[in-house]
């Protein structure tokens, strides 16, 4: 150490990193119980990232995907286990970075659905002011970082049939009828080409799941294909579940 | 010093690149921020400026082979990539201070997290020193910081900054007297 002031002045002004500074760099990971059996969850410190069925692939999809280190986690991210056990995950913070405006836009969109309700593609769609995505809408929800935590199971096709799923069509099915969804009505419906339901009283239509739609007493009951044909005959969106104008959508 | 790794360093568990990276991260962590902290002035961008080094390097050897990363010269390559990312960010900046004049505000070094009463005039000390590095024009600040902040050779500092080490040299002593005549002047 030489005795010039200056020179020891500035030997001095190194500093460790912050402690936290790693974790602004690298993901953590863990596994949790999910409704569909163990998940591997990823988190930065912008919230949870990545969700997907544990295996050998996960981690190294994360990997690919997002291209940070990615580092065993010490526990889950707090309120992650309660939320896959329950279905109401809008309290968990999600980290949307790496994503397209459109992409984060759609799973923001989806994360809006209730437990127990479904939502056609096109809807989100409408609901981005996009009406003719409704082929990226689905390319979005396919590649969801964070299925189960961002709802894309309450997302089906148009003709009512559930559609594809990261943990398999039929665990689709598994979760909705879990959340008290009742396929077989929908799809009676859709097979005689009903996509919304009007309460003749209120004079309000909305989407079949939608808890109003599901209170209307069967005498008050109206069947429509679309929304126009709804409203041409006085009926009102519902302000709850905000159908779309639209066709079939 | 302490809190800084001789060069190479980081032998161990290079298996995978996770290990890698933990052993790179642990052992130069000091070092970068550091340089970082010393060349931005302030705590939030240094903290940006490391996490952008960290993961780039990350980026950059995830495509490597383990025995390539177990060569590299890590502590010269990460300082490489800190400098690069620097100097982009540097450029990128519309406004800057211009370099001989001492405005008082644009300089805030401590850690906002870490407010201890004991370090007080350490760090009144420290503080003003740092506060008159970030006025140095920019070629003497990464010189000074590089040399004497991170006592690293001349040779090591030429390699990072690219240039010639009589160049680096003409830019040390440069900057280490405006320094001198900066504290001088604030003495008085």
């Amino acid at each position: 150490m030489s005795n010039d002031p200056l020179l020891e002045g500035l030997a001095e002004l190194t500093t460790d990193a912050p402690p936290q500074l790693l974790d602004r760099v690298a993901a953590r990971w863990v596994t949790v119980d999910g409704p569909l059996g163990d998940v591997f969850v990823a988190y930065t410190d912008h919230g949870i990232a990545y969700l997907r069925p544990a295996g050998a692939s996960a981690a190294d999809d994360f990997r690919e995907r997002f291209r940070r280190p990615l580092l065993p986690g010490a526990r889950p991210p707090a309120g992650l286990a309660p939320a896959l056990r329950s279905g109401a995950t809008s309290g968990l913070e999600i980290d949307l970075r790496g994503l397209t405006a459109f992409q984060a836009a759609v799973l923001r969109t989806t994360r809006e659905i209730p437990r127990g309700q479904l939502r056609p593609y096109a809807w989100i769609a409408h609901q981005l002011g996009r009406p003719r995505a409704v082929r990226a809408v689905g390319s979005a929800l396919a590649t969801n970082p964070v299925p189960l935590l961002i709802p894309c199971h309450r997302v089906t096709r148009a003709d009512g049939t559930t559609g594809q799923y990261i943990f398999g069509a039929h665990a689709k099915q598994h979760l909705l009828a879990a959340e008290g969804v009742d396929l077989e009505y929908l799809h009676a419906l859709a097979r005689r080409g009903v996509h919304y339901l009007a309460n003749a009283d209120t004079t309000v239509v909305c989407h079949p799941t939608c808890p109003a739609a599901r209170q209307t007493p069967t005498a008050g009951r109206r069947e429509f294909r679309t929304l126009p044909e709804a409203r041409a005959a006085g009926y009102q969106p519902c302000g709850h579940c905000r159908p779309a104008i639209g066709g079939q959508g | 010093m302490s809190a800084i790794a001789e060069a190479g360093g980081n032998r161990a568990n290079t298996d995978t690149v996770e290990d890698w990276f933990v052993g790179l991260y642990d052992t130069h962590r000091a070092l970068v921020f550091s340089a970082a902290l010393r060349l931005c002035g302030r705590w939030p961008d240094a903290e940006d400026l490391t996490a952008d080094t960290f993961l780039r390097a990350y980026r950059a050897a995830a495509g490597y082979t383990a025995e390539r990363r177990a060569e590299l010269m890590s502590r010269a390559w990460l300082m490489t990539i800190l400098m690069n990312l620097w100097r982009n960010r540097a450029r990128s900046q519309a406004h800057r201070p211009p370099p001989d004049r001492l405005p008082d505000d644009g300089v805030d070094e401590a850690d906002p997290r870490q407010d201890v009463p004991g370090t007080v005039e350490q760090r009144e000390t420290t503080t003003e020193l740092a506060r008159l590095l970030n006025h140095l024009p920019v070629a003497q600040r990464e010189a000074v910081v590089l040399r004497h902040v991170l006592d690293l050779s001349t040779r090591e500092v030429a390699e990072i900054l690219n240039a010639p080490e009589g160049t680096v040299k003409s830019h040390v002593s440069r900057g280490l007297r405006r320094l001198r005549e900066l504290t001088e002047g604030d003495a008085q």
